[in-house]
């Protein structure tokens, strides 16, 4: 085979596509569609609580048209980190809607489902036997943070997409993988550079964002050869040019120069990148270099509380101008009024939008302060109504607390809505993202087969 | 000669590098302006910290990519995204400190 090509309709599986360009990629022949479905960008609550950021119709519309057309030119779809985060609840609910599909669509394929989520034993296990570090700049884990996990996923490599190809799946599902693999695992099996074929998928799995302008609902194509990869938009309206290219290069990486994934990482120290007519790239250079052992990265989060949050605004000047006192008097105020009833133990935030409230996370790097503030009073507590209790409780103290020099005596606080309060639900934090060395990055993800027959 | 960084650049943002890192990436409008800047290291280690209020050792890469004449600036996220305190989730608006930048070439 001297040429390789391959479809991305879209960035994330459920941001959608324009049917022209599904269409007019369809039409160069691809050899597989793919699509990544996932993040972690969202946070840690959908891995948490096991539910997709991504939504339901959206990604059944998606799959609506990419899996029909797939079957049709017989060429396999290949879906990684499936509902978001690639848990097995977040598996399930991909496999629903696929089932639901072939059913409404009377539809004859194989189906691999590939799972990543890992047992909390085997993770402690490999623990004890040292085959676990941080991926900095997390730190060290213990047996109580495995413990504390409510779900661990690890991110696969090709090779169990490789085995679901050389076992004739027309539909493959996976849980948590590693976002280029989904592009080359059909590449590599079929001889072509490791490297070209992920530096490859690592362009294809944002689509269109690599063009200009960029979108992350729309298509990209990629041609893969032996020396060389090429990228081409399919909507008329966008280019690829050397910079939008190369600028994807940087994006969400730590160094654009080398990129880590299972079992080694992607070298762009020689890549080139070059101008073919007006919408297309070539690239050239790039080199995978292996790790001396195996480690695939393993995501896991855990619960922490739950959260509820009151919205509220302030326009009095003389309040404004007090505004950090105020909200640590409320705080001494909360904290002493449930002492000794016994919620003790929570999280009470004041985010000061006007203030610092977007970078909050950063010691205060700007003095200045606007004409009216939108003030974020938010409580975790260990259960919803602790929560609800002190949030509620701040919310009160505050609307009607006498700091000094005030005029305004009515109350402190302008509300948007009514009910003031709302009930955010549970609250995850990341607690383990660490390196995990593996023997067969193969059997690590056992592969399963469903066989569809006029969509049953 | 100082230069304010929106003058000369197309692109500043930010944005998370998985959870635990936060990422910079400040491009050139043109590739006269980036060698000049890159020759000079106009952008390093020194003043890109006190920007932040942060220290050195949490930048934990500072690099200039020709192919995209870009300067891309890698630090330790001061809390892993999305645990309590949080202000950005996707990290995405944590660029405002480079708008103000001046550097010298």
């Amino acid at each position: 085979m001297e040429e390789l090509r391959i479809l991305s309709p879209t960035a994330i599986l459920g941001y959608g596509f324009p049917m022209a360009s599904f269409t007019e990629g369809m039409k160069r022949k691809p050899h597989v569609i793919a699509v990544d479905a996932g993040s972690t960008d969202p946070g840690p609550y959908y891995l948490g609580v096991g539910k997709s950021f991504t939504d339901r119709n959206s990604v059944k519309r998606d799959l609506e048209i990419m899996i029909p057309a797939a079957l049709e030119a017989d060429i396999p779809v290949i879906i990684g980190t499936a509902g978001g985060s690639g848990g097995s609840p977040h598996v399930a609910l991909t496999l629903e809607i696929i089932k639901e599909i072939a059913k409404e669509r009377n539809l004859s394929f194989k189906l691999a489902v590939i799972e990543s989520e890992l047992n909390k034993e085997l993770i402690t296990k490999n623990l004890e036997e040292g085959k676990i570090e941080p991926l900095f700049p997390a730190k060290e884990i213990t047996s109580q943070d495995i413990e504390q996990s409510v779900r661990i996923v690890a991110q696969m490599g090709e090779e169990p997409f490789i085995e679901a190809l050389e076992n004739g799946a027309n539909v493959i599902l996976a849980g948590r993988s590693y976002d280029p693999s989904v592009f080359a695992a059909l590449a590599i099996k079929e001889g072509f550079d490791k490297g070209l074929a992920l530096h490859l998928g690592k362009i294809l799995e944002c689509a269109a964002i690599a063009a200009l302008p960029g979108s992350g609902s729309d298509c990209m194509f990629g041609y893969l050869r032996k020396d060389n990869f090429v990228l081409e938009p399919l909507n008329p309206q966008r280019k690829c040019t050397t910079l939008s290219v190369a600028a994807h290069t940087l994006y969400e990486k730590t160094n654009p120069y080398f990129l880590p994934g299972p079992g080694g990482a992607i070298d762009l120290h020689n890549s080139k990148f070059t101008q073919i007519g007006d919408n297309m790239v070539e690239v050239s250079g790039s080199k995978f270099v292996p790790t001396e052992e195996y480690f695939v990265k393993l995501e896991g989060v855990k619960k922490v509380g739950y959260r509820t949050i009151s919205p509220a605004a302030v326009k009095d000047p003389i309040m404004i101008s007090k505004i950090d006192t105020i909200t640590e008097s409320v705080r001494e105020r909360v904290i002493n009024n449930f002492e000794n009833y016994g919620i003790k133990n929570f999280f009470l935030d004041f985010k000061i939008y006007g203030k610092n409230g977007v970078m909050g996370m950063f010691d205060s790097l700007d003095e200045r302060v606007a004409h009216e503030l939108l003030i974020i009073i938010e409580a975790v507590a260990d259960t919803q109504e602790h929560a609800d209790t002190i949030c509620g409780f701040a919310r009160s103290t505050m609307l009607h607390f006498g700091y000094d020099g005030r005029i305004s005596t009515a109350g402190n606080l302008a509300f948007p809505f009514s009910p003031s309060d709302c009930k955010v639900g549970e609250v995850y934090e990341f607690n383990v993202y660490h390196l995990m060395k593996i023997d067969n990055p193969a059997s690590m993800f056992p592969v399963k087969y469903i066989v569809f027959n006029k969509g049953e | 000669m100082k230069h304010k960084l929106t003058d000369i650049a197309s692109v500043i943002r930010s944005k998370n590098s998985g959870p635990y890192e936060l990422t910079f990436d400040i491009i050139f409008k043109d590739f006269e302006t980036y060698n000049k800047v890159k020759n000079c290291r106009s952008i390093n280690e020194d003043n890109f910290a006190p920007l932040y209020k942060i220290s050195r050792s949490d930048i934990i890469s500072l690099v200039y990519f020709d192919p995209a004449k870009a300067v891309k600036i890698t630090i330790v996220r001061p809390i892993t995204s999305g645990s309590l305190g949080e202000t950005d989730v996707y990290g995405a608006q944590q660029h405002a400190p480079l708008m103000a930048m001046e550097i010298e070439y």
